[in-house]
């Protein structure tokens, strides 16, 4: 079997993250960058079909040259190989943009399994399996929290906010997971050892036939006009317990759809 | 000043990597959970399955073995690591190296290929059995006996204090062979589960509470003549010498624990105001705080010489009873400090000084305790 997992490199959603004032994009050059945290459940499923099923599993990586990073950090999980899309016209580029220059690496390598973190903590669109499922004209199974194989039939459960839907397609098939589908194991010192061993491939857009102007500024369909700072947290609502306490504390639940 | 600022000399890449890994998982896999386990006193088995799985059981030991080839200088640095959030883990950690030194320097290969690869592969851990009810710094008096017949050892006896004592997968028993003295005593590598070696009831710590310690009670329990370790006779020397290398482990563990405790009463010095200001502003309590730095920085670079003589292939005995005596009193010493940096909160439990504190005194015990140190220094003093 061979799968394929997309990691993207983001700026640490546990520290303070900006959007850069002259292009309202993300600022990644001052941020501390890691590995989308979804994507490390999308890595841990992949090994975990290729520890039962056999077969290579290879990371793949749009992103500029210091994601390289990531990619090792990844490969120390236990990936075969990775493949880097990098390119400098890339810059700018918006999700309709990712999709098609993912499409194009992806259609090189031929995976009957391409998993993917949900979203992104940096965007958080969770467009892009959608996207790239139909750039492909494969199934997507989205949102998993549960993948289970069968020969060729690839079955997830759903998460939906009520409870989980089962949906089945047979592979080739997009999976994008959420955080409750397992684990994600610590790499090894031997893994990050042979991470550097691993083969990493390195694609410009050139390579995968795409034009500059397809991408990037240029080739974006989507622009972001202005962006204003989070307002800071507002004052949380106080209950004065005088006996009710615990009923305003359900209400508040289940006013909140906690319960 | 905390960990992350800590400049580190490491002498390769590589090694900075496996300071990462080891500060990811303190932070993810220890700092979290630290304050639960020792409150219910739990043996944290699977979480060291989880550093074992990443390479942490085996570090300073070849690859031919399963090990990472590691050099002392960057494993000791690894255990201080792990030791900011949690003693008893980066104790775990130190005492199953220990228990592998043994079968690593003394072991024919063939014992080697047979067993120091599950031993050092992350999946099982190792118990050292030296002292005994009546004897602890005395060793070579010790009186546990093993009586050969029949190619199997019969071992009888009583060991005490042993660290992972219930939960150890094999144990390394120091016993009497033949007659009195030093030169009577053998290693013998026992499995757990043999019959007739029996874990008595966990002793009840002041600190270390996740770090199960019993006395083992040895009836009858038979271990196969394969299974000696060396030559008869040769015990003593054995565990002399796992014990100059266990006790850079203890000192390791004790830079990291009192680093731990200095960046905690820091940031709450910081914090905290008094009259109007940071305590941290009032010099009487920073002081203290620069003794504590200083004294940790002093034992941190004492105990990497050590290391790094023994790297070297030079003599480091000395050095090392140096660092273990220099490093864990200076941890009982800033501990003690720490609790008075943060005044009541250090007392209670809502805050982690106090079990620092408490964690502290058993390093100045263990593997040696710190009279011994000195007498071994002493010695060497004495001897010119
Ligand atoms: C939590 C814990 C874990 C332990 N884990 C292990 C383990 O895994 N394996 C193991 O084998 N042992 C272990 N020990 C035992 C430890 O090594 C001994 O407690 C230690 O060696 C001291 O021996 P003792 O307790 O018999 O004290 P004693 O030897 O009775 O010493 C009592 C006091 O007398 C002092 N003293 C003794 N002789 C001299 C001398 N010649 N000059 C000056 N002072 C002297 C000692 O320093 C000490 O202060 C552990 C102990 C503890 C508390």
């Amino acid at each position: 079997m061979k799968i394929v997992v997309l990691v993207k490199q983001v700026p640490d959603s546990g520290a303070e993250r900006n959007l850069r004032a002259e292009d309202n994009t993300v600022d990644r050059a001052s941020a501390n960058n890691v590995i989308n945290e979804m994507d490390e459940y999308a890595i841990e499923e992949a090994l975990r079909l290729q520890e039962a099923h056999g077969g290579e599993v290879t990371v793949l990586t749009m992103g500029p040259q210091r994601a390289t990073e990531s990619i090792r950090k990844a490969l120390s999980m236990g990936p075969d190989g990775a493949v880097h899309v990098v390119d400098d016209a890339l810059s700018g580029t918006d999700a309709l943009g990712t999709s098609k220059v993912l499409a194009k690496a992806l259609e090189r390598l031929n995976a009957d399994v391409i998993i993917c973190g949900a979203e992104s903590t940096d965007a958080r669109g969770q467009v892009l399996p959608h996207m790239l499922a139909e750039r492909l004209g494969v199934a997507a199974l989205t949102g998993a929290r549960k993948l289970t194989v069968d020969g060729s039939q690839l079955t997830i459960e759903r998460q939906t906010e009520e409870g989980y839907e089962v949906v089945t397609a047979a592979t080739p098939a997009i999976v994008s997971v959420w955080d409750t589908i397992n684990e994600p194991r610590y790499p090894s010192f031997k893994g990050i050892m042979a991470a550097k061993k691993k083969p990493v491939e390195t694609l410009s857009i050139a390579d995968l036939g795409v034009d500059a102007g397809e991408v990037g500024w240029a080739g974006a369909q989507t622009t972001v006009k202005e962006h204003t700072k989070r307002p800071p947290r507002s004052a949380g609502q106080k209950v004065t317990d005088s006996g009710e306490g615990g009923v305003a504390l359900v209400d508040y639940l289940s006013s909140e759809k906690f319960v | 000043m905390d960990m992350a600022s800590i400049v580190r000399l490491l002498p390769t890449p590589e090694a900075h990597e496996l300071l990462e890994l080891a500060e990811e998982l303190a932070e993810k896999e220890l700092a979290p959970k630290v304050d639960d386990f020792e409150a219910r006193g739990e043996f944290p088995r699977e979480i060291i399955r989880t550093l074992g799985r990443s390479g942490l059981l085996g570090l300073p030991y070849a690859e031919e073995f399963g090990g990472a080839a590691q050099p002392y200088e960057v494993y000791l640095q690894v255990l201080e690591v792990l030791a900011t959030r949690w003693a008893a883990v980066a104790e775990a950690i130190s005492v199953h190296t220990l228990a592998c030194y043994p079968l690593y320097y003394h072991g024919t290969a063939e014992q080697k290929e047979r067993w120091l690869p599950s031993m050092l592969g992350g999946e099982l851990l190792g118990a050292y059995c030296l002292s005994e009810p009546a004897g602890g710094s005395d060793a070579a008096n010790l009186t546990t006996k093993a009586a050969l017949t029949d190619g199997q050892y019969l071992i009888n006896g009583t060991k005490a204090w042993i660290t992972h004592g219930g939960v150890a997968d094999f144990y390394n028993v120091f016993c009497r062979t033949s007659g009195p003295g030093a030169s009577g005593i053998s290693c013998l590598l026992a499995e757990a589960g043999t019959p007739g070696l029996n874990p008595q009831a966990r002793e009840r710590t002041m600190g270390l509470k996740s770090s199960p310690v019993a006395q083992i009670a040895f009836d009858n329990a038979p271990v196969t003549a394969d299974r000696l370790i060396g030559q008869e006779g040769e015990g003593f020397r054995i565990a002399m010498g796992a014990l100059d290398s266990g006790r850079l482990g203890i000192a390791a563990c004790a830079v990291g624990l009192a680093q731990g405790a200095l960046d905690y009463a820091t940031g709450y010095a910081r914090e905290r105001t008094q009259f109007g200001k940071p305590i941290i502003d009032f010099q009487g309590l920073s002081f203290m705080l620069s003794d504590a730095a200083t004294q940790i920085a002093a034992a941190r670079a004492l105990t990497l010489y050590a290391a790094r003589l023994r790297d070297l292939g030079r003599p480091y005995s000395i050095e090392a009873a140096k660092a273990k005596l220099f490093a864990t009193d200076m941890a009982m010493k800033v501990t003690t400090d720490m609790v008075q940096v943060l005044g009541g909160a250090g007392y209670v439990a809502d805050h982690p000084v106090e079990r620092y504190f408490r964690e502290a005194k058993v390093l100045q015990i263990v593997e040696g305790t710190n009279q011994i140190q000195r007498l071994v220094i002493a010695r060497s003093l004495a001897k010119g």
